[in-house]
């Protein structure tokens, strides 16, 4: 060791240190599957961030420890260490290094935010589709019963009323040529479930269905508390509110069955609060499209949500914590044999 | 080596003995500072009633509902009173800045009158204004933040009247000890700056 | 280079006024309204300490539900009561009373060279608003508990379990009145209060922490009241603020809110870097590196702190030029912090580092802050942010910087600063066991964590997909060992104040003021005040002072 010189050696380090968080970078592995072209955007800004914090976490871990073992105190050393209070180099160095690092990172968050559409929630302009608004039952909202002894409920949908437009999460990709979205789906978030809704087919289902590689455009609100609709393969996460209206726009990558989770505390079920996304190939998803839209106009009010607040816990848990998420014909299962209640929808 | 000049027993001297020191069990009294402190916080508590107010106005169709509108003629002779008042109550500091207990009791008296009248005022307000707290959110933003202002005034007016009473003792205030007269002022134009803002949010802005 | 000594003047001459001796507190002075500042403290360090045990236990219970996929154990709504009570009392009534409260109030007026706080009876009411809102807490328990998130978001907080959140917002309340009270106490005893002969850039880095802390409190905690009071008016007076069906707004709470309770991790996190900036120098023997720059850094972290707050917010109703701005904002933020880091690293450069167990907590926490700190940087960037927000990634991102951070600072704080305040020092055998338990304990439980949320799953659940067994079980397995590791601590703690070995004035050899007094340091602190003579870090052999031979071991 002695006859090397600390610049060798600190360049080793360094080399080290880039190769390793270079590869940690691209092969953390931590990321769940990517189902949705916004997924890779969203894992190319982590891989970077994991990149840098690798290379700063072994730089500090590894100065604290080579530190600790280099100067620690000697038995029977009672003297004071060297009489250093200051470096201004140094220290202009390590603020000027995290300074230039968070630019940077500030600066590759906002393109990336960008291409993901952040920058227009409301960007969508859907084409008029009052036709469907007939198949989805009008509730008066005094009507439907809540969880809890408040009715916070959406004025009742009115099918006159001008498309739903979010006013926050994300939108279109500016570059995108055409703004519009190939399928849009009004999604409702009650506790514990989801009800979502296909505006130009009046289909009302308690699964997500939607077609690979088209852009998707799910329309948010909440019906009595804030829910939160991720999918955590889709990276993409948007909170219901009552009263407000939010949106997610997405295209997804990979055919496939993806879960679909609450993830704002929403009551004493949040963690039930789950269902799915399918992505169907284009022929399947016409299929079934036109499949449930003839189920739909046979039995029009029977596309609905139980509401929980009348069932008891064990009813409620029934589907939720045994099978951990909703499946389709468990739903269908609780329509049958419970109270109905039509869904609210904003149309 | 650091800080060796203040050895110097001078220095030391003239620190240890500044009035400050003295006073309360060599204890120093601070209290003005601590007062203005509080004030500081206080002032960012209305702050965010302020903003919540701003919010929800901000998103609403019609400010204020109808059926919900405001007085305007009480509440602006009410602010001329309050207003008035801070000047009112600084003739008081000066006047037991030149050891005039008497004219200080005279100033703060009618302070406190003046703070009754308003207070007053704003109950009959209330009365006839034929709506209540949770008629709607501007019925609620109204009475929470007036009342949570009025509520101000009165200790304010606790505040003036302890004064008035300890002041009964001659000798009590002097035109060097008065750091209790002086915390009743400062809170006294405290509050009164908080209405002023108060009158042009929920009084004026609706008038737009 | 010999060790660095005081070197301390006795100045009786020029002190007029000598007070009486006062004696010494008995050990029933500390269940009253005391208004010793030393006796304050102590209070708040008890009490905090006994409300971790019961918020320890709490996520006990709840790592033990997490074994398994299913409710099985508790019932759901008692989790959400268990983790709501958690993580307030965790927040309120351990970390904020035990770093600002207890080693804010023990040691500042020790540090500056005052004899007690600027006002000592609000101090005593300041602390005595803990223990009412503690029992409001946990009597919440006998109403349901309040069951919606420590965030209580309506309008889920204003439907589930009323007598209980109202309880737990009047809890709230109470502290954060605590809170400013103490707040408006530091800012004017550090001010105003200072020793004369202690200069700005003499005054001990605790002081500084506790300067911006207290300013932080100061500014934020009103308007968590402001919101709180609505909140409080919706439930029970009929008003409709956060309700969106009569004209109110849910998201103007959430601004309301973390507009004081972002500000309020860094409450817990500057007082505990203060305690770091004490104690790495004192340890390894070396004057503090940078010393300015810590000092403006934690301005700093206070100033941009403020302006932070939507980061929690990123997926809710936030329009984007704010996810930007905050993006930006919070990503600042790791500038200044990163400033301390590298300055303590670069403290222990050259030093003759002594691993006494407060030592091993502050080399702990430097360790374990980096990455709690560098996970927080990559949540500051909005598009991955939408992906983790409410995962257990974020569980695991604050309890890095939260149990890695404050705890390990409050805990290095208590081995360091135990033979001041009770004249015994700890057993240093059963400290390195603590140490050594808490460490695995801690990555054990928290590490797995930022899988789970990156893979999926969200927080506040008490049921999960079977998938996430694995690594739940093996958290759930660190939290056990981790309550575990509690045992040594009290056992060490009780044992030493009782029969410890008696310590002198200045067992560590420190520089700054408190020992220069008496351990434990008498009523009113010193009968004659020191004189300071030398910066607080001035270790090493050229700050040694010509005048060491004058150093008298002066006792107060
Ligand atoms: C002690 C408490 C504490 C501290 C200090 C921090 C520090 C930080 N936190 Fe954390 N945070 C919490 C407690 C804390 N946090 C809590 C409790 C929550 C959850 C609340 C809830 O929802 O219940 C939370 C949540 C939270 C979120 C919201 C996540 C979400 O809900 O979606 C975000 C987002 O930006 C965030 C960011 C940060 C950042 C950027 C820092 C920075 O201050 C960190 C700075 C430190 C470093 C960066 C490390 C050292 C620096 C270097 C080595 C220099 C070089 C570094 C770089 C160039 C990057 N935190
Ligand atoms: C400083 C703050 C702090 C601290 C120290 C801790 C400590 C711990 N926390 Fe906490 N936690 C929070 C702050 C904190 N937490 C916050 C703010 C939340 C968010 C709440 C919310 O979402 O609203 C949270 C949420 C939270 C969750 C997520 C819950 C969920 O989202 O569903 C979990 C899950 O594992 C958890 C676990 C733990 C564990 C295992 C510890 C361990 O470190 C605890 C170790 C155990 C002990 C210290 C107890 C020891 C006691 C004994 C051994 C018994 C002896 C007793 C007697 C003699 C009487 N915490
Ligand atoms: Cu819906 Cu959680
Ligand atoms: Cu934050």
């Amino acid at each position: 060791m002695k006859q090397i010189p600390a610049s060798l050696l600190t360049l080793t380090a360094g080399i080290l240190v880039t190769v390793i968080s270079f590869w940690v970078g691209q092969n953390h592995g931590l990321m769940p599957e990517q189902a949705s072209e916004q997924a890779a955007l969203v894992d190319g800004l982590f891989n970077v961030m994991m990149m840098i914090a690798t290379a700063l976490f072994l730089v500090v871990e590894g100065a604290i420890v080579y530190f600790l073992v280099k100067y620690r105190r000697r038995a029977g050393d009672d003297t004071d260490g060297i009489p250093v209070d200051g470096n201004l180099p140094l220290e202009a160095f390590w603020t000027a290094i995290p300074s230039i690092l968070v630019i940077g990172l500030g600066i590759y968050s906002v393109q990336i935010f960008q291409e993901m559409g952040g920058f227009d929630p409301s960007s969508h302009s859907m084409i008029s589709h009052s036709h469907v608004s007939a198949v989805v039952a009008q509730a008066p909202a005094t009507e439907a019963p809540m969880a809890g002894d408040m009715v916070p409920l959406l004025p009742a949908p009115d099918a006159a009323k001008p498309a739903f437009t979010p006013k926050y999460g994300f939108g279109a990709n500016p570059d995108d040529p055409n703004g519009q979205a190939d399928v849009v789906v009004n999604v409702t978030g009650m506790q514990y479930a989801w009800i979502f809704n296909y505006p130009d087919s009046g289909i009302t289902t308690g699964e997500l269905h939607v077609p690979v590689n088209q852009d998707v455009q799910v329309n948010l609100v909440a019906q009595d508390v804030i829910h939160s609709f991720w999918v955590p393969q889709f990276r993409l996460k948007q909170d219901a509110l009552p009263g407000q209206q939010t949106g997610l726009r997405f295209k997804a990558s990979k055919i496939g069955t993806y879960p679909i989770v609450c993830a704002e505390l929403c009551g004493s079920y949040h963690g039930g609060m789950r269902s799915q996304v399918i992505v169907h190939s284009p022929e399947e998803y016409e299929t079934w499209l036109t499949e449930n839209q003839v189920a739909q106009q046979q039995t029009p009010n029977a596309v609905v949500a139980v509401n929980p607040a009348n069932l008891t816990d064990t009813e409620f848990l029934t589907p939720y914590a045994k099978e951990l998420d909703v499946k389709a014909d468990a739903l269908s299962h609780l329509h049958t044999k419970h109270t109905m209640m039509p869904a609210m929808v904003a149309d | 080596m650091q800080g060796s000049t203040l050895n110097s027993p001078e220095i030391a001297v003239e620190a240890t003995l500044s009035p400050a020191m003295i006073t309360h069990d060599a204890h120093p009294d601070l209290r003005v500072w601590g007062l203005l402190t509080f004030l500081v916080s206080e002032s960012l508590m209305f702050g965010g009633f302020f903003a919540a107010y701003l919010l929800i106005r901000g998103a609403a169709a019609a400010w204020p509902p109808e059926g919900t509108e405001v007085e305007l003629l009480l509440p602006s002779i009410n602010t001329v009173i309050l207003v008035s008042s801070s000047f009112v109550i600084h003739l008081g500091d000066v006047a037991i800045k030149k050891n005039d207990v008497a004219g200080m009791r005279k100033w703060y008296g009618i302070t406190a009158l003046m703070g009754a009248i308003f207070l007053l005022g704003q109950v009959y307000e209330y009365m006839n204004l034929g709506y209540g707290l949770s008629t709607n959110v501007f019925a609620n933003c109204f009475y929470l933040m007036t009342g949570f202002h009025g509520l101000h005034v009165f200790i304010g007016l606790l505040l003036i009247l302890g004064v008035l009473w300890r002041s009964r003792r001659p000798g009590h205030y002097s035109d060097h000890k008065h750091t209790g007269i002086e915390m009743a002022e400062i809170y006294w134009h405290f509050v009164d700056i908080i209405w002023i803002v108060l009158f042009a949010l929920v009084y004026i802005l609706t008038l737009f | 280079m010999t060790q660095a000594q005081i070197p301390l003047e006795t100045t009786s001459t020029i002190h007029v006024e000598h007070l009486p001796a006062h004696a010494p507190w008995k050990w029933y002075d500390y269940f009253t309204f005391n208004v010793d500042h030393k006796v304050i403290g102590i209070q708040y360090l008890v009490t905090s300490f006994i409300f971790y045990l019961i918020g320890g236990l709490m996520a006990v219970a709840m790592r033990t539900e997490l074994a398994t996929p299913n409710p099985d154990f508790i019932d759901p709504s008692l989790y959400n009561a268990f983790l709501t009570n958690h993580g307030t009392i965790m927040i309120f009534l351990w970390i904020v009373p035990a770093a600002i409260g207890g080693f804010g109030n023990y040691l500042i007026p020790l540090m500056i060279g005052a004899r007690d706080m600027a006002f000592p009876k609000l101090n005593a009411i300041a602390f005595w608003l803990n223990p009412p809102a503690g029992a409001l807490l946990l009597g919440s328990f006998f109403f349901g508990g309040a069951q919606s998130g420590w965030t209580s978001y309506p309008p889920l907080s204003e439907i589930t379990a009323n007598t209980a959140q109202s309880m737990w917002i009047l809890a709230i309340i109470f502290v954060g009145s605590s809170s400013i009270l103490g707040a408006l106490n530091f800012i004017v005893t550090i001010l105003l209060m200072r020793v004369p002969s202690l200069k700005w850039d003499q005054m001990p880095l605790f002081c500084w922490a506790i300067l911006a802390t207290s300013a932080l409190a100061l500014l934020s905690t009103p308007v968590l009241a402001a919101g709180l009071v609505l909140l409080l008016f919706d439930i029970n007076f009929g008003t409709s603020f956060y309700k969106p069906d009569e004209g109110g707004n849910v998201i103007i709470y959430q601004h309301l809110f973390w507009f004081y309770s972002h500000p309020a991790v860094y409450l817990m996190i500057l007082p505990v870097f203060g305690v770091m900036s004490e104690i790495i120098p004192v340890h390894a023997r070396k004057p503090i590196f940078g010393y300015k720059a810590i000092a403006f850094s934690s301005l700093a972290i206070c100033l941009v702190g403020l302006f932070v707050w939507v980061h929690h917010m990123f997926t809710s109703g936030t329009p984007p030029w704010m996810r930007l701005f905050f993006t930006i904002s919070t990503l600042i933020v790791a500038v200044p912090t990163g400033v301390k880091i590298f300055s303590w690293v670069a403290t222990l450069w050259g030093g003759k580092i002594r691993f006494t167990s407060a030592m091993l907590f502050a080399v702990g926490l430097l360790s374990m802050f980096v990455l709690g700190g560098l996970s927080g940087v990559t949540l500051g960037a909005v598009p991955f942010d939408v992906h983790v927000h409410d995962s257990y990634y974020i569980v695991a991102h604050f309890h890095y910087v939260l149990f890695g951070g404050s705890v390990f600072g409050i805990y290095a704080a208590i081995y360091h600063w135990f033979p001041k305040m009770t004249g015994r020092m700890m057993n240093e055998t059963w400290g390195k066991v603590h140490f050594v338990m808490t460490f695995i304990g801690t990555n054990l439980t928290f590490l797995p964590m930022h899988t789970l949320g990156i893979q999926g799953m969200p927080r506040r659940v008490a049921m999960y997909d079977p998938q996430f067994t694995a690594i739940n079980q093996l958290c759930t397995f660190g939290a056990f060992f981790l309550a575990a590791s509690v045992i040594p601590f009290m056992i060490n703690v009780i044992w030493s104040w009782s029969h410890g070995e008696k310590a002198s004035d200045n067992p560590w050899n420190a520089l700054t003021l408190e020992w220069t007094t008496a351990s434990p340091p008498i009523v009113e602190n010193w009968e004659v005040l020191p004189v300071v003579t030398h910066g607080p870090y001035a270790y090493g052999g050229n700050y040694v002072p010509e005048t060491t031979d004058v150093t008298a071991d002066v006792k107060g």
